[in-house]
């Protein structure tokens, strides 16, 4: 290992990423944890948009259909940085016109949930027609078969139709998840510090660009390979009861 | 209609008074009336698009009726004017009572066969998961199946999925069992282990309403036979005087298509 170092002559670089000062390993690590906590916000609540949007979608009656339509349509449509922008800037302003009115003082807006919201919108309207495709791949039989033993619309829907679109919407909601993750970055627009504004601080302070900048990416790279292990068992979970599609297995 | 039933007498299951079915504009039910009693095996038969299978699933409003009564066990179930049911929660409650059967199984496939078969007694009539659990042992006991138990559907024969299916109907011990053609999906060698699961059930006395194209099981096992055309009872009796004596011309053609 030291024989290594050497050679490469990674020992400055090192030095560099230690987690005590003067070392930026624990600014970065700190910006990772902000940035996953905004994924997990964002995805969870793009999950449950997603169900909601999914179900009106699908159930509900025409004007409710209209209002989800234009949301995931308009949400589809703009860059997501443009979105974050409009979000974050008109989102703070409203709050504070709203509390200026109501006679508070102007609020910080606290950027994990700001930025939750934000992405959590954005998630929300893809996983909306993720959801969506997966519960119409549901066979509709064993939709029918629950009704017909009087099962309640909100049972039916979490013990058979949740559980049997699940492995048809595990594959889109595991890239819905590793977007999120990337999203993050995006929030460095907004001064949000997350990973990536955590590097660029760290690197413009220290004139290490590569450094940081390789080691950013290579902690994505390890919140990706970690989650392609979570994603794996859900989807082997959730395809329980399907035969394998290759042959002779189970 | 009484004539030679085999359970006169007894209270009626379920009755069915002059059901009407539209589909837009098209007529599938003009009118159609029966009535099982307790005991009973009401055999429905008739040519594609009859409407048989849309009489058996209005009786659980799978299908919404058009206008008509439909009395489950004593208790109407309550429509608004425009036929639709008014009151889900009664709907449900009858569904509960009516064990459906359908042509193609319809598991749940990410449920093993004890899981199918204790879900709707755990999850909708509130019956304790170990109590549950028991009978459902000896529900797939009776239908062969007890050995499968912690399978899923999708690794079964039809047959199997099927009388894992009628297992899956017995459990809420059903006032009345609807089965919709249940071995129309069927290869021919499997389609005789199913029948006898029916066959047991009539003879131990479970009412059913069975929609069928298997002529000869319909005369051994019914109760009582009624032949539909175009979304009219053509004819109906007791299978033997059916069978043996059809009067009606539609009837007499149509016997011998299936034969």
């Amino acid at each position: 290992m030291d024989a290594l170092v050497e050679f490469f002559g990674l020992a400055d670089s090192l030095k560099l990423l230690s987690l005590s000062p003067p070392g930026w390993g624990s600014n970065l690590l700190r910006g990772l944890l902000h940035s996953l906590q905004i994924a997990f916000g964002a995805f969870g609540l793009g999950l449950i948009i997603g169900l909601f949007g999914a179900c009106g979608k699908l159930y509900g009656g025409p004007v409710l259909r209209d209002l989800l339509a234009i949301y995931t349509t308009v949400i589809r449509a703009v860059p997501e940085l443009v979105l974050i922008l409009i979000l974050y800037y008109a989102g703070s302003d409203l709050i504070n016109k709203a509390a200026e009115a109501m006679g508070y003082d102007r609020v910080e807006i606290n950027g994990v949930i700001a930025g939750i919201w934000v992405l959590g919108l954005v998630q929300g309207a893809y996983a909306t027609e993720v959801l969506r495709g997966a519960i119409q791949a549901v066979p509709p039989g064993q939709i029918e078969a629950a009704r017909a033993f009087g099962m309640p619309p909100l049972l039916l829907m979490r013990r058979v139709t949740v559980p049997a679109m699940m492995s048809f919407a595990t594959p889109g909601l595991a890239n819905l998840w590793l977007i999120a993750t990337k999203d993050t970055a995006l929030l460095a627009i907004v001064g949000f510090n997350e990973l990536t504004l955590e590097t660029r601080q760290a690197a413009s302070s220290t004139r290490a660009y590569f450094t940081f900048f390789l080691a950013a990416g290579a902690l994505y790279l390890m919140v990706t390979l970690g989650s392609g292990v979570v994603f794996g068992w859900i989807e082997k979970w959730s395809r329980r009861g399907q035969p394998s599609l290759r042959e002779g297995r189970r | 209609m009484t004539a030679n039933r085999t359970a006169d007498g007894e209270p009626s299951a379920i009755q069915v008074i002059d059901l009407c079915k539209n589909f837009g504009s098209v007529e599938v039910l003009k009118g159609v009336s029966l009535d099982a009693r307790k005991g009973d095996v009401v055999a429905i038969i008739g040519g594609s698009g009859s409407g048989k299978s849309t009489l058996l699933r209005c009786t659980n409003f799978l299908e919404t009726p058009t206008s008509g009564k439909i009395i489950v066990d004593g208790e109407e179930v309550a429509m608004r004017a425009d036929g639709r049911p008014a009151n889900r929660r009664q709907i449900e409650r009858i569904r509960s009572r009516l064990g459906m059967v359908f042509q193609s199984f319809n598991l749940w496939t990410h449920r093993t066969l004890l899981e199918n078969v204790i879900e709707v007694p755990v999850h909708v009539l509130g019956m304790h998961r170990d109590a549950a659990t028991a009978r459902a042992f000896d529900l797939l006991d009776r239908v062969g199946l007890r050995d499968k138990a912690d399978t899923y559907p999708a690794y079964l024969s039809g047959g199997q999925q099927q009388r894992a299916a009628i297992a899956r109907a017995l459990a809420v011990d059903p006032t009345v069992m609807l089965f919709d053609e249940p071995t129309s999906a069927l290869d021919p060698e499997l389609v005789g282990d199913v029948l006898r699961v029916i066959r047991d059930l009539a003879q131990e006395g479970r009412t059913m309403l069975l929609v069928t194209h298997e002529m000869k099981f319909a005369r051994e096992v019914a109760s009582h036979v009624l032949y539909l055309s175009e979304g009219r009872i053509e004819e109906q009796g007791p299978p033997e005087q059916l069978f043996a004596n059809p009067r009606s011309e539609r009837l007499q053609q149509f016997l011998q298509t299936v034969h």
